[in-house]
């Protein structure tokens, strides 16, 4: 049954209507503050947005939006202004909004699927669900989700990230115990310790994390499961029903060039959990220290560069590079995050490798590179890079920073024998997220390496229903067998 | 929260701690650590567990004042507690039967050899122990150490107490007399460097146990990289313990000296904290 539209422009007007752009802090104000840039839509220009939206039939959308969020749907209550019904309507399909309406790549998930933008500028989709989710911050409207019955199995959740806490919440909605073990003193995971302040403001996490809370997720730091308890014993001696493995991908990768062990040489992981987990930006206030020289070399072109980056930026670093092997085209960064940082004053050194780490007494004194040009793809699909003979030179540098990937933690698989793992470290699991062991599934960067936030809540949820199928299958084989026994 | 149930005095800057962590407990072994924050906004250091007591539910550390975070727990007394506590973090001491192992301990090191020491004998192992320190302030545990060695020998640099000189020195005579299969140092990484340098020529097996700066504990960050046999490890979760002879020192001690200004402001800062009655 249709219902009829609430938008007053019929489409051929709508598509007239220009995509409306977000209010952005000013480079300037950028250049030395870690407040947000993105400010997001005021309610005049989220209706104009909305306004937009041809309400297709079948949305593509839709299908293009990993968790599968009824953005038809929240965008039509937008236009009645009916803000809480946007906030469940966007909540049952995903239960952290203001995350992923500020860090999502929509722009390659449901904005690059939209009608609109096959000839016009995509629907904002993120922006509108970044307002709607900020509303409901701000006017304190947010309600836990109603709760199915308590149930007797509880479930262990690995990992206080992306994946873990919108598994964690689903299973709560579906009146399980969860509980949640993070490594870490903050929960979070790489929301925490990897996103900086000026993309994803640590306020809205610790308010998602409160409304995890609320949903009667108990989430326990400073617990490390492969060694305070191994999963085994988890299952075993501690009592849970299932376990959902998403400790992410927080090995760092290196390059293996020379000069590596050189003071002022940092993974992006430990320069961002210094600055992000630790509080380094502030200090002696806080008691984390990093070290940062003037001019500062960031080696990658993924969204961990990019924060990396323009975090050495905003700490005071008079030059900052970004070194990057490929081309433009290929970086695999948000190409917003690529303009920030450009517009901040970053310099993008492209079709350029890194060789060596060059010392001046056991620090870094710079960073010999060598231009690249594109040849035939390689494996990824993408062009591969190729050295230019004779084309070295040296990057005057005091910090190098090393981004070019990560790998999952071994822990947990070293620490469960038996569990499959696959090239990399990474957990083998099928379509449901199920591993090999029997109650044990997995999801987010630990099943994927590193990959995107909205992925990780995807594998979550997906996690979530098949646990949930597990139990329910173990409480019929458990009830099936009691029958015939008795 | 995990709570201090005791806090006693080894020395005038070494203070031991017995703190309430029952998982940790359960799981200790030798040569494991935890990583701590001792108050909101600190950092996160690692400390070796020195002993672990399961029904208790309590493990112990020996903690030497050398800068802000470990000055700063100083202050702490029975009944307050530290915020965070992650552990058992790191790989076990491996202990064999070597037939003469010699313990080498410099300065607070001793309270981590102890434990590993008394494993050591344990496991049929004549023990051969060397401890030293700058001063006598900085000595700990002899007695508990004569009870657990075969032989005791202790050093100072100033002479304060037992034999003038490194722990090298009885090293050496232990090495010339013959009865040293292995050995296991724990201390200042110049003083484990020495220990690698003597039994290198030998070849007598050497494990050291590596204190780098961590940030996680967990092998996340790469922040406690070191080079041994040329290639990279992560002394958090490849360690802490490695052959000595195949550390790379000169590179991990100039590492472990990569923050020493800033730790500098951080500490005059919280003693300037302290002398106006700003810290409780």
């Amino acid at each position: 049954m249709s219902v009829a539209s609430a938008n007053p422009l019929k489409p051929p007007a709508r598509v007239k209507i220009p995509r409306q752009e977000p209010r952005e802090a000013s480079p300037a104000s950028r250049a030395r503050g870690f407040e947000e840039v993105s400010r997001g839509l005021d309610a005049q220009r989220a209706l104009i947005e909305a306004t937009r939206c041809l309400e297709c039939r079948d949305p593509a959308c839709t299908r293009g939006c990993p968790v599968g969020i009824d953005i038809r749907g929240f965008i039509q209550d937008l236009l009645v202004k009916d803000y809480p019904r946007a906030a469940s309507r966007i909540r049952e399909a995903n239960a952290l909004p203001a995350i992923c309406g500020r860090v999502c790549p929509q722009e390659s998930q449901c904005e690059a699927a939209c009608t609109v933008g096959r000839r016009f500028a995509p629907i904002a989709i993120g922006l509108l669900e970044r307002f709607v989710a900020d509303w409901e911050t701000e006017t304190h409207a947010f309600r836990p989700p109603p709760r199915a019955a308590i149930r007797k199995e509880t479930v262990a959740v690995v990992g206080s990230g992306p994946a873990g806490l919108t598994c964690a919440a689903d299973l709560a909605r579906l009146g399980y115990g969860v509980t949640v073990f993070e490594a870490l003193h903050a929960a979070g995971g790489v929301l925490r310790y990897g996103i900086p302040e000026f993309r994803l403001p640590k306020g809205i996490l610790d308010l998602e994390l409160e409304r995890v809370r609320a949903m009667g997720v108990e989430i326990r730091t400073n617990f490390l499961v492969g060694r305070t308890a191994t999963l085994d014993e988890l299952l075993g001696e501690w009592g849970f029903s299932a376990v959902f493995l998403a400790s992410g991908a927080g090995t760092p990768t290196f390059l293996g060039i020379p000069g590596e062990g050189l003071c002022g040489v940092y993974s992006a992981n430990e320069f961002l959990t210094r600055v992000n987990l630790m509080g380094a930006w502030s200090f002696p206030e806080r008691d984390t220290p990093v070290k940062l020289g003037r001019e500062v070399a960031v080696i990658g072109g993924g969204n961990t560069a990019l924060d990396a980056v323009r975090t050495a930026r905003r700490l005071g670093a008079e030059r900052s590079y970004l070194v990057y092997r490929r081309s433009r085209a290929e970086m695999p960064a948000r190409r917003e995050e690529v303009r920030h940082a450009e517009e901040e004053g970053i310099e993008v050194l492209l079709l350029t490798n890194p060789t060596r780490i060059l010392d001046a007494g056991g620090w870094v004194r710079g960073l010999e590179c060598q231009r690249m040009e594109l040849g035939e793809p390689d494996a990824s699909g993408r062009r591969r890079p190729l050295p230019v003979a004779a084309s070295e030179f040296v990057l005057r540098v005091q910090t190098v920073i090393e981004a070019i990937g990560q790998k999952p933690n071994p822990i947990i698989q070293s620490t469960t024998p038996g569990l499959a793992v696959g090239r990399g470290g990474v957990v083998t699991v099928d379509d449901a997220q199920r591993t090999n062991c029997a109650g044990v599934f997995a999801g987010g960067d630990l099943a994927r390496g590193g990959a995107t936030v909205i992925l990780a809540m995807r594998d979550g949820r997906r996690a979530a229903a098949a646990i949930h199928e597990y139990l329910a299958a173990s409480r019929d084989g458990a009830s099936a067998g009691a029958e015939e026994a008795s | 929260m995990f709570r201090i149930l005791e806090v006693t005095s080894l020395g005038p800057t070494i203070r031991r701690y017995v703190v309430e962590a029952p998982l940790v407990a359960r799981k200790r072994q030798a040569g494991h650590f935890v990583i701590v924050r001792v108050a909101e906004n600190g950092e996160r250091i690692p400390l070796t567990i020195v002993e672990g007591d399961p029904d208790r539910g309590t493990i112990t550390l020996v903690v030497q004042a050398v800068g802000k975070t470990t000055r700063q727990m100083a202050t702490l007394r029975a009944g307050d507690a530290l915020p965070d506590l992650l552990g058992p973090l790191g790989n076990s001491t491996p202990i064999a039967r070597h037939g003469a192992v010699a313990c080498v301990g410099g300065g607070v090191g001793t309270a981590e050899l102890l434990p590993i020491a008394r494993a050591l004998r344990a496991a049929g192992n004549i023990v051969h122990s060397v401890i030293g320190a700058r001063s006598r302030d900085l000595l700990i545990l002899q007695r508990e150490m004569s009870r657990c060695s075969d032989s005791l020998a202790v050093t100072t640099d100033d002479g304060s107490c037992g034999r003038m000189g490194l722990v090298t020195g009885p090293l050496q005579e232990l090495i010339d007399g013959g009865r040293v299969d292995a050995v296991y140092a724990i201390g200042p990484l110049p003083m484990m460097r020495a220990v690698a340098d003597l039994t290198r020529g030998p070849r007598i097996r050497t494990w050291a146990s590596l204190n780098a700066l961590m940030v996680d504990g967990t092998g996340m960050c790469g922040g406690c990289r070191v080079t041994v046999g040329g290639e990279m490890k992560f002394a958090c979760v490849d360690g802490p313990e490695f052959d000595a002879h195949e550390v790379d020192f000169d590179e991990l001690i100039r590492r472990s000296r990569m923050y020493s200004d800033l730790e500098g402001v951080a500490d005059e800062r919280f003693r300037k904290a302290c002398a106006s009655g700003r810290v409780a």
